[in-house]
């Protein structure tokens, strides 16, 4: 009864949720911004890089902080509203961003640029590298599901391709030329968004928006999809047709978002989770705030990783599931509790 | 049952004077992977009108039904709304003519019951606006028409599944379409249950829509349905008034069976009774006429 409470007060504020969101956002953007290894005075740094005075503070500000923080929301936000997405789709609290391959496809083409060694050489290989694995991996899942299969083999499908990446991913690590090369491949494995410059921002940034557009504008049909593939279709969606654009939408902004920071698990699964209750299961509206927790979620992590004074830096990939297991253990316990 | 509450109201004048075609099916055959499953199949719903889709399992009533609400491509024959092909009318406008009820009632995520209804108006809504006034007028008579309002605020983990049913039905209801198809909405129902769903489904009639209901209470098709189209062996066997479809051979014919008959107050039923006896077979003509006439004469339950 309380939570029924709760869920009403919740579903008349969406807005206001979204707007919270939004602000915690902006607030751990701008601690982000703040928090570094190299001290920095915030407000000259910033006054040097308005003003166009290549300062160290600035550059600091500009080369290093700046987009770290950028790819930190863009990337959280992309797990988050693809795994609010994914889970719509399959009508399963389950799914997250990687179900259907993309991720896996895209961190073994970031893989092959390091076991090439044009990682290092050109620049941007390792971005570009990994938007081709998930393209490769898009065009596969849209030639299946253009066939008009199913969900469940969409699903299969998904399972295929991520065994397939993570054995070339291994193989590629077995045969590697020398040891740097493979911990090389080993850390990027675990995701971070340390060291990714602007251009790296500039890459992804177009890719991700249209995802995020497609994921969006599925809004209407996921909420009709709450009453199975029938009902959705009765309903004027076409079920197939929206297979088609939550693949697209998926392999644009989660497997660019792999290809810029490696594998980050458990945002994309517990964030929709965790927010569901706060719009009353509508996986419409869960797509939007999902994005916003998801943004949120990473930036934190990343600002935990900075504050936490070991060294190497620990990985956002390690941070995310080191918090995020434990967690979803307590929802199944809750849902158990429930049940 | 809120029966009066809005009568009238949301009666469409202009089609009640005159029974209107809503969906014409006409020479309609499906298959699953070259299996013919139908063959042959005339149907059609006008205004104010309750058909029942009676038949066995697997004998393609479910089929019959999603190929009329153009769910799934028919291998051969056509299915006309209101004259119209469904391309000619396009997905959108036709979800907003035909409302469909899932049999199973499977609900995928616990929504409250306001929001769940709130569903049916989704062939209505602009992109990225909220409900109109016309959506929440909707939702509210399609909340007292199932007698549901007072659940509203509940969530779908937090009612029986004599609730769950109703809330569905009110679901189709908010879409305001002219036809509702609904597939075993009295499955898993208790009886009182199972009559206040056909009940609602009369009142739905009695707006001047009209219903195509799949039903396997061969009582209940007989008391509430206006006509009933009977399906066995690959086809339509009987189609008509329920007196008409419901004789002795046909049932025995399509589902194997023999019934009982009684009257009471004027109303006449019938109750399955026992196995018809085993000479029907696959035969499809009427080769067994007179092999299970009067074997019982009618005999009242004692209630």
């Amino acid at each position: 009864m309380r939570s029924e409470a709760a869920a009403e007060q919740h579903a008349r504020s969406y807005p206001t949720l979204v707007i919270g969101l939004a602000a915690l956002v902006l607030a751990l953007f701008c601690i982000s911004l703040a928090i570094g290894y190299a001290p920095l005075d915030l407000k000259q740094a910033i006054g040097d890089a308005v003003a166009g005075r290549p300062t160290l503070a600035a550059l600091v500000l500009t080369e290093l902080r700046l987009p770290r923080a950028l790819i930190g929301a863009l990337v959280g936000f992309s797990l988050g509203i693809t795994g609010a997405a994914m889970q719509g789709l399959m009508r399963n609290p389950l799914a997250e961003p990687g179900i259907i391959g993309i991720s896996g496809a895209a961190a073994l083409g970031a893989v092959t640029t390091f076991y090439f060694g044009i990682a290092g050489t050109v620049s941007l290989a390792l971005p570009l590298g990994g938007i081709a694995g998930a393209a490769a991996a898009t065009f596969l899942l849209f030639v299946l599901a253009g066939g008009g299969v199913g969900t469940m083999t969409l699903i299969l499908a998904g399972v295929a391709i991520n065994s397939f990446a993570g054995a070339l991913t291994s193989l590629a690590l077995n045969l590697s030329p020398n040891p740097y090369a493979v911990s090389e491949i080993v850390f990027w494995l675990m995701g971070s968004f340390a060291d990714r410059g602007m251009p790296y921002v500039l890459l992804v940034t177009p890719m991700m928006a249209i995802g995020w557009a497609l994921l969006l504008a599925a809004g209407p049909a996921l909420d009709g999809l709450t009453l199975g593939e029938d009902t959705a279709k009765s309903l004027g969606f076409d079920v197939g047709r929206l297979r088609l654009q939550l693949v697209g939408g998926a392999a644009l902004s989660v497997g660019s978002a792999v290809a810029v920071t490696g594998a980050i698990g458990f945002v994309g699964l517990v964030v929709p989770h965790l927010l569901r209750p706060l719009v009353e299961s509508r996986p419409g509206p869960l797509l939007l705030v999902s994005g916003l927790g998801g943004a949120a979620l990473t930036l934190a992590a990343d600002i935990m990783v900075r504050l936490i004074p070991v060294t190497p830096e620990l990985k956002i990939g390690v941070v995310t599931a080191i918090i995020g297991a434990p967690f979803l253990f307590s929802l199944i316990y809750r849902l158990r509790a429930e049940a | 049952m809120r029966q009066n509450k809005e009568k009238g109201s949301v009666t469409d004048s202009t089609q009640t004077d005159q029974p209107l075609v809503e969906i014409e099916a006409s020479d309609i055959a499906v298959g699953f992977n070259g299996m013919p499953v139908l063959r042959r199949v005339d149907l059609a719903v006008r205004s104010g009108e309750m058909v029942g889709l009676i038949g066995p399992n697997g004998s393609g009533k479910t089929t019959l039904l999603r190929v009329l609400a153009n769910l799934r491509p028919a291998q051969a024959g056509v299915v006309r709304y209101g004259g119209l092909s469904a391309d000619e009318i396009g997905a959108r406008e036709l979800a907003r003519r035909i409302a469909y009820l899932a049999q199973g009632g499977a609900v995928h995520w616990e929504m409250r019951v306001e929001t769940l209804v709130a569903l049916g108006r989704l062939p209505h809504r602009r992109p990225f606006q909220g409900p109109s006034a016309a959506d929440r007028d909707a939702i509210e008579k399609a909340l007292w028409m199932a007698d549901v309002a007072q659940l509203r605020r509940r969530t779908m983990a937090q009612v029986s599944g004599g609730e769950r049913m109703r809330i569905l039905l009110a679901r189709a209801l908010a879409v305001e379409a002219e036809t509702l198809l609904a597939d075993e909405p009295t499955a898993a129902l208790d009886p009182l249950h199972q009559l206040q769903a056909m009940d609602l489904l009369r009142e739905i009639t009695r707006q001047g829509r009209g219903v195509i209901v799949v039903l396997h209470d061969l009582a209940l098709a007989a008391r509430f349905c206006d006509r009933l189209v009977l399906l066995a062996h690959g086809g339509v066997l009987a189609q008509g008034r329920p007196e008409e479809v419901l004789t002795d051979v046909r049932l025995a014919q399509a589902y194997g069976v023999e019934v009982l008959r009684g009257e009471r107050d004027g109303v006449s039923f019938l109750l399955p009774w026992k196995k018809a006896k085993p000479c029907e077979g696959d035969a499809d003509d009427d080769l067994n006429t007179s092999t299970n006439e009067g074997a019982h004469g009618p005999r009242r339950p004692d209630r």
